[in-house]
């Protein structure tokens, strides 16, 4: 263990380590002040919601306008959550975890079940899915909210309050992240077959739908706290520093993780010829599945983080429209770049949201649908590759493959169990 | 046996069959590319498959490695039924092609290029690569090494961290074939692999043939239009035209039979 933190892994230890200090002391002495902190961890959250885009379209090929779906689905999923739970109600905590790791257990028995048969149909599949995630989640409101609800609830209050609020925060955060990729797993099947234009149409649809629903969640949907068209408030504000930078570095590091690795390459191969792909015995729709997966859960993860920065939700936040932010900016950054992604994340957010509402003349917003466009024109004119191209900085570039260096760990490995 | 010459000698029936296609029929909307083609192929045969342009070549390995269903027929490897299945189950069973026109991850290293076809067998998964585990650093290593055997032989070694779009012609035809070989097959199907080459390139391309032929243990099916290459490799020749089979045979047999020589070079030259 020791052997791997030396060299690179030591150096970027001690980087992040430092990053973070620096970052809770400047937030904790007021040298940040609370506009500026709104800034920063808004330009994370869409930064997160951008990489998992990047993973999709930039490295994965899909052309996909659904991000802000997925975005919206973890932002109200967790906020949800924790808003039942200052209220003294567990059944949101209940429902969101125990329904999602029941209907991910139904979901694994039906592809163990359909894995026996050759040639299931692609809405077969599809039927069978959406009926395990109706079960689990139908399960967990009926069965485990009475059954569990006061268990879990009596646990949690045990705990010390700042305790109790941190474990309910985090597993907001990943009941959030894992329905959006529920969701997105079960709107993939069907979809992903299409091919990429008709994907983007799709996914542009999804986003519609979400914003609809959003909009009737007080009479559509049995959720009158959301208080549909009229905002979500009351939102506990628990987004700290600590929760951005951990969610932040977590995605980039499983995303480079992922990238750097056969089942990355595999991704990769599908955006550079799927036919080859597939001919050279690549599952090309399952791994088009995979990064909208993966992808999607950045972007539920994203909207918990959101949440409970703003404490305040709008179905207007997760229009159309605004699903074309993270697009712009993977597209800014450069399509296939990490660095990219974050460098343009947050050179929007705090150039666009920060800097010009203060020092622009009032009125400006009006002129930002203006602005935005006419940039990423210049920008295809100038520089069609994005800002960074595929650029990506040492941290997240792979690692050269050279048999020396790779027999080199090897026997430290090796020396590492002898010692 | 059906779809063989009757000439071979009986050291070379008494292989074990690999690969049948069996009255192999296939439309496009109403046009008749493909008609009860049949080729039986036992292991270790170097097989060519000769035509004019237009003859149905191509869609035949199409149909072998599933790009699109045939309209009748039955294709069996190893006993499995290859009909309905997809492209990627089929060449993770142990089919492998490469294409007409070359089709590589352009944008991508030689390497990765290779690689990408180990990743079926890659021996690890997702969870692996995210936590970096031991598993993942181990056969990621085998893997890499693997491939960069491949590469040797293939005389690529040098070019691994190149851009493959930025490879030489030639060195493109090799890298397709060194990532057909990456799928660990046991069937072969290149597809014109001497399109474009110049006669040097040509001999070099013979020898590499034979050589991965009996290095890999493999059986090979080859679609070409260079005669030279294909008199010289192959153990036996089907021709077909107009979708087809009109002669199969020893590369001597077919050179002289009538019914070739007017497909290529019509009736006239028969005088």
């Amino acid at each position: 263990m020791l052997r791997r933190l030396q060299g690179r892994n030591g150096y970027l230890l001690v980087g992040l380590v430092l990053c973070f200090v620096l970052g809770q002391v400047l937030l904790s002495t007021g040298v940040i002040n609370n506009y500026w902190r709104g800034i920063i961890f808004w330009g994370a959250a869409i930064t997160m919601v951008s990489l998992g885009l990047n993973l999709i379209y930039g490295f994965n090929g899909q052309f996909s306008l659904g991000q802000y779906g997925f975005y919206a689905i973890g932002a109200y999923a967790s906020a949800d959550v924790t808003y039942r739970w200052v209220h003294n109600d567990s059944s949101g905590l209940v429902v969101v975890i125990g329904g999602s790791v029941l209907a991910l257990l139904l979901m694994w028995g039906v592809s163990v079940l359909l894995r026996r048969f050759y040639g299931v149909r692609t809405m077969t599949v599809f039927v069978f899915n959406v009926l395990a995630a109706v079960l689990g989640f139908g399960l967990s409101v009926s069965v485990l909210v009475p059954v569990l609800g006061p268990a879990v609830s009596t646990v949690l209050q045990a705990l010390p309050g700042v305790v109790t609020q941190q474990v309910v925060f985090f597993l907001a955060l990943v009941g959030g992240a894992v329905l959006a990729g529920i969701a997105s797993f079960l709107f993939g099947i069907p979809v992903l077959e299409l091919g990429s234009d008709y994907f983007g149409i799709a996914t542009l649809g999804f986003t519609i739908i979400i914003k609809v629903l959003l909009d009737n969640t007080d009479t559509l949907l049995p959720f009158p706290e959301m208080k549909g068209a009229r905002g979500m408030v009351g939102i506990p504000q628990w987004t700290t520093w600590p929760w951005v930078f951990l969610s932040f570095v977590f995605i980039l590091w499983v995303m480079r993780n992922i990238l750097h690795s056969s089942t990355g390459r595999a991704i990769i191969s599908v955006r550079e010829d799927e036919r080859a792909a597939e001919l050279v015995g690549i599952d090309v729709v399952s791994y088009k599945i995979l990064a909208f997966v993966v992808g999607s859960v950045f972007a539920g993860l994203a909207g918990g983080i959101r949440a409970h920065d703003l404490a305040f939700l709008h179905p207007q936040s997760f229009n159309f429209i605004q699903s074309f932010n993270p697009l712009i900016i993977v597209v800014f950054g450069g399509l296939g770049s990490m660095t990219g992604t974050v460098f343009a994340g947050f050179l929007w957010i705090v150039l666009l949201e920060g800097v010009l509402r203060l020092y622009l003349p009032a009125g400006f917003e009006t002129w930002r649908f203006v602005v935005y466009p006419l940039i990423l024109l210049l920008m295809m004119l100038l520089r069609p590759e994005g800002l960074m191209g595929r650029y990506e900085v040492p941290f997240l570039r792979s690692r050269k493959p050279s048999l020396q260096q790779d027999g080199g760990t090897e026997t430290a490995t090796a020396q590492e169990v002898a010692g | 046996m059906k779809g063989r010459p009757e000439s071979l000698g009986p050291e070379v029936e008494q292989r074990p069959v690999v690969l049948t296609i069996d009255g192999l029929t296939h439309y496009f909307e109403s046009l008749r590319a493909v008609h009860n083609f049949s080729v039986t192929l036992k292991q270790g045969e170097l097989v060519g498959l000769i035509g004019p342009n237009g003859a149905g070549k191509t869609t035949v390995f199409n149909l072998v490695t599933g790009v699109y269903p045939p309209t009748e027929g039955g294709i069996h490897y190893n006993g499995v039924d290859l009909v309905s299945l997809p492209s990627h189950d089929i060449i993770q069973a142990g089919i492998a092609r490469t294409f007409q026109n070359i089709r590589l991850f352009a944008d991508l290293t030689v390497l990765d290029n290779v690689r990408i076809a180990c990743h079926p067998h890659a021996g690890y998964g997702l969870v692996d690569s995210i936590l970096r585990l031991r598993k993942f650093r181990q056969k990621e290593a085998e893997m890499t090494e693997e491939s960069l055997e491949l590469l040797a032989i293939f005389g690529l070694e040098d070019r691994q961290a190149d851009i493959a779009g930025s490879l030489p012609y030639g060195l493109q035809r090799r890298l397709e074939i060194a990532r057909a070989l990456a799928t660990n097959p046991r069937v072969l199907l290149l597809d014109e692999p001497a399109a474009g080459m110049n006669p040097q390139e040509i001999d070099q391309l013979m020898d590499l043939i034979h050589f991965i032929r009996d290095h890999f243990n493999l059986t090979i099916f080859l679609v070409e239009h260079r005669m030279r290459l294909v008199m010289n490799v192959c153990e036996w020749i089907t021709v077909m035209d107009f979708g087809e089979i009109i002669a199969r045979g020893t590369p001597e047999e077919v050179r002289n039979d009538p019914k070739v020589i007017e497909a290529y070079l019509g009736r006239q030259a028969i005088r």
